[in-house]
């Protein structure tokens, strides 16, 4: 595949220290490619999570601020209002965003803040070590959730852009997959149009990537994408849940 | 009952269903995660309730809820999460609520790292949260006490009716050690303590007509009342000033040239050095807050023997619980202080170069 | 009497597991132990190690700055913890993985090809009883009989299969400390 080439400039020399078959490296690479294709590296910083990709902020190859678990988009609001003619990401994980972050992120959605957000939902707490996420499937077994998630007591998993989607300000919502070479491919076109929205300074760009956390499901990574598909994409639905930029409201 | 080799996240989850904690609220955080862990697996079989908080703001929330009414509930969380309870823990002191929080520090400021730390001392013992108020902190040193302070920690906020934190560390939480449990709570005990606050506790209405009206409630605008309640808090904190100071003393005599102050973790480092130079022939006494508030002020000027030279401290930070000490001292000998930051410990050679410095 | 002992290896191999079948036989055997394990980032990097002191005295310090004993699965082990060994101390290692071996002339070593033993005996999962064999045969600090108890309670029913290769591995490494009396 031509993505795996070369590095790009947008991603530093440091190598990633994900687990093998993990796919945070795959969402970090499509990202800095978009920076890179886009022309942003120079006015382009991100925030990075309390997660697995907590390191994001040595990866990628522009100013970087690390977040308090679950305020990355509350921090972006800050440089994005104290520096406009920036170009701002987050990136994060399930727990960061859908959980403790849950205010910041509506919020920050709600005011169209002119920022890109990258969400990696691998259905689990992969950095603590595999506790339910508020994304954990119906009875899916988690450290915290040892009987499987139980709904009636619990609740159902979040679903992030349906959420976000209700609002009226967010410009770009999609949510793809990073589980097949495939996926990849459409999931890099989304990350790419969200960075040119961001450039364009057009409005609240989010992308979802549903993927995988092979170390904490137990699970070989080949066998972990195959799960995932045949359970997370049952549930969370592929597709663009909002483009003011092509007329889908 | 026979001893149990045990993680103290697990021992101290354990002891709290033993003393009648029913309700628990978490959000997962390493050092700790195994005490949430294991509450998420032990709360169902004793038809307790277990939750993962979406955050740790709500779940001290959760608790402040279950507090008021009346119920034994606990937390649990490391540093930065702890940060997130300082809100919380303001309302519930203020509003006179008994719960226990649990928190296994690691290394900050920030994010910090996930190593033991004894960072957090300033933050439980002088407030952390708004306000005057006073959080009862228990800080164990082993495994079998930190198990035995939960029992301990419920009793107390029970009866002062306010928040007792168990100030334990990354070491502590991960540590395996001997551990041997109080039988748990009978059915009868239970009852009793569920009733125990019904005076004041939201609670279903059974007075009849006389229908009651509890308020769970920090707010007061007119100042002239609201100095009445922080009085009557002062009050309170001045009893169990009265009766709750613990301590412990190790190798304290006449003889001792040095007096060592350490809490928690960083205790058992001592012991170890002081072990060490008494081989040589120094003598060396600790005293040991087991409580870190109410502090041991009187306790500690009272055991500075007559050959004393110097007080020496040692903690896991850059020199929090130094600060009470020299309060304690008043100036009549030098006190000294040596600790490490960042989640890095101290080992047993280091304090033992340390203490043999002085002679 | 009291004895520090540090086990240190990969991730993987099963070093925390030796620490704590010997702290656990040595509680039920009367004694003080402490169990102190690595963790975080650091075992994720490939590298585990713990801490288990066994004492007839109450245990000050669970942190142990000169071990008694090491067991050292792997040569990056031998390197960070061999130097501080107390004088006369003991060195259990395992020559499959330990390239370099230890320079030190002051203490015991005893070398042990870990990994043929372990699939000799039809299972690399053993090769931390092999370890534990050793420190059991060449130290008193606990009894064989207490962890064959512990290790047929625990694992008779679930996994008698395991249990017999356990047991296998943990004699072999008894056999292999006796040569060194
Ligand atoms: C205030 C606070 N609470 C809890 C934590 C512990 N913590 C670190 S990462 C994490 C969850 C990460 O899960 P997720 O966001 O899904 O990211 P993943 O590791 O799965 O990529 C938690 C709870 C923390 N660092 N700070
Ligand atoms: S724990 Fe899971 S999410 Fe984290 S790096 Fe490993 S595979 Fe990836
Ligand atoms: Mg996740």
């Amino acid at each position: 595949m031509e993505i795996i080439a070369k590095r790009p400039e947008a991603l530093t020399k440091e190598p990633f220290h994900y687990c093998p078959g993990c796919m945070h490296g795959v969402a970090h690479r499509l990202i800095a490619e978009a920076i890179d294709e886009n022309g942003l590296i120079n006015q382009i910083a991100g925030v990075a999570p309390v997660g697995c990709a907590v390191f994001a902020y040595k990866y990628f190859n522009c100013d970087m601020a690390e977040a308090a678990h679950g305020r990355a988009p509350a921090v972006a609001t800050g440089i994005k209002r104290a520096r406009p003619d920036m170009h701002i990401f987050t990136y994060q994980g399930d727990g960061d965003l859908a959980a403790i972050g849950t205010a910041e992120i509506v919020h920050s959605a709600n005011r169209g803040e002119k920022i890109s957000v990258f969400f990696v939902n691998n259905a689990i707490y992969g950095m603590t070590g595999g506790q339910m996420a508020p994304t954990t499937l119906p009875n899916m077994k988690t450290t915290t959730s040892p009987y499987g998630r139980n709904v009636d007591d619990i609740g159902y998993p979040i679903r992030m852009c349906e959420l976000l989607a209700t609002l009226v300000a967010p410009y770009y919502i999609e949510r793809v997959s990073l589980l097949s070479p495939a996926d990849i491919i459409r999931a890099k076109k989304a990350v790419n149009k969200a960075i040119r929205y961001n450039k364009e300074n057009r409005g609240f760009t989010f992308i979802e990537f549903i993927s995988t956390c092979p170390t904490n499901w137990g699970y070989e990574p080949e066998q972990a994408r195959q799960w995932a598909k045949e359970n997370m994409l049952p549930f969370f639905k592929l597709g663009v849940y909002r483009d003011k930029g092509e007329g889908v409201e | 009952m026979s001893k149990i080799l045990m993680k103290g996240n697990e021992a101290i989850a354990e002891a709290a269903i033993r003393s009648g904690c029913r309700l628990y609220f978490a959000y997962p955080i390493t050092p700790q995660s195994e005490l949430i862990e294991y509450m998420a697996k032990m709360m169902p079989k004793v038809k307790g309730t277990f939750i993962q908080a979406e955050s740790e703001v709500a779940a001290i929330n959760m608790v402040y809820g279950a507090a008021g009414s009346g119920k034994r509930v606990m937390t649990s969380s490391s540093s930065p999460g702890i940060s997130l309870k300082m809100e919380g823990l303001s309302y519930i002191a203020g509003a006179e609520l008994p719960c226990v929080v649990v928190n296994v520090q690691r290394g900050g400021p920030g994010l910090g790292d996930i190593q033991p730390a004894q960072g957090d001392y300033f933050q439980a013992t002088k407030g952390g949260g708004h306000g005057d108020y006073r959080l009862i902190v228990l800080a164990p040193s082993s495994v079998q006490e930190f198990a035995d302070m939960a029992s301990e920690a419920f009793d107390l906020a029970d009866k002062y009716r306010n928040p007792v934190m168990i100030l334990a560390d990354g070491m502590l939480g991960q540590m395996m050690e001997p551990v041997e449990f109080k039988p748990a709570k009978t059915d009868a005990e239970l009852q009793e303590l569920a009733n125990q606050h019904l005076s004041w506790c939201i609670c279903p209405n059974e007075d009849g007509a006389k229908k009651h009206h509890h308020e769970i409630n920090s707010l007061e605008l007119d100042p002239q009342v609201l100095e009445q309640h922080v009085l009557g808090l002062l009050k309170k904190y001045a009893e169990i000033q009265k009766n709750e100071i613990r301590y412990e003393t190790y190798n304290i005599s006449d003889e001792n040239e040095v007096l060592c102050v350490a809490w928690g973790t960083a205790s058992r480092v001592v012991k170890s050095a002081i072990n060490e130079v008494q081989k040589q022939g120094k003598s060396v006494g600790l005293i040991r807050p087991i409580r870190v508030w109410p502090y041991p002020y009187e306790a500690i000027k009272q055991v500075i023997g007559k050959n004393v030279k110097k007080v020496y401290v040692f903690e896991l930070n850059s020199g929090q619980m130094v600060e009470d000490v020299k309060i304690a001292v008043e100036g009549k000998v030098p006190v000294d202080f040596w600790g490490k930051v960042g989640g890095v410990v101290f080992t047993p050679a280091e304090i033992k170069e340390k203490l043999e410095e002085c002679f | 009497m009291t004895t520090e002992m540090i086990c240190a290896g990969f991730g993987g191999q099963g070093v925390l597991t030796i620490g704590k079948f010997i702290a656990q036989a040595a509680m039920q055997e009367g004694k003080n132990v402490s169990w102190l394990p690595s963790y975080g980032p650091e075992m994720r990097g490939g590298t585990a190690n713990v801490s288990t002191v066994v004492s007839t005295e109450p245990i000050a310090s669970p942190i142990v700055s000169f071990p008694d004993v090491l067991v050292a699965l792997n040569q990056p082990s031998i390197d960070k913890f061999a130097p501080s060994i107390r004088p006369g101390g003991l060195l259990i290692y395992n020559t499959n993985m330990c390239p370099r071996g230890c320079k030190r002339e002051d203490i015991t070593k005893i070398a042990v090809p870990m990994n043929d033993i372990a699939s000799e005996i039809g299972s690399m999962i053993v090769l931390n009883m092999v370890a534990t064999g050793v420190v059991i045969g060449k130290t008193d600090i606990i009894k064989y009989e207490t962890l064959e108890g512990n290790l047929t309670s625990f694992m008779q029913e679930k996994n008698p299969d395991l249990l017999t290769k356990n047991l296998a591995a943990i004699k072999r490494g008894i056999e292999i400390a006796k040569q060194y009396t």
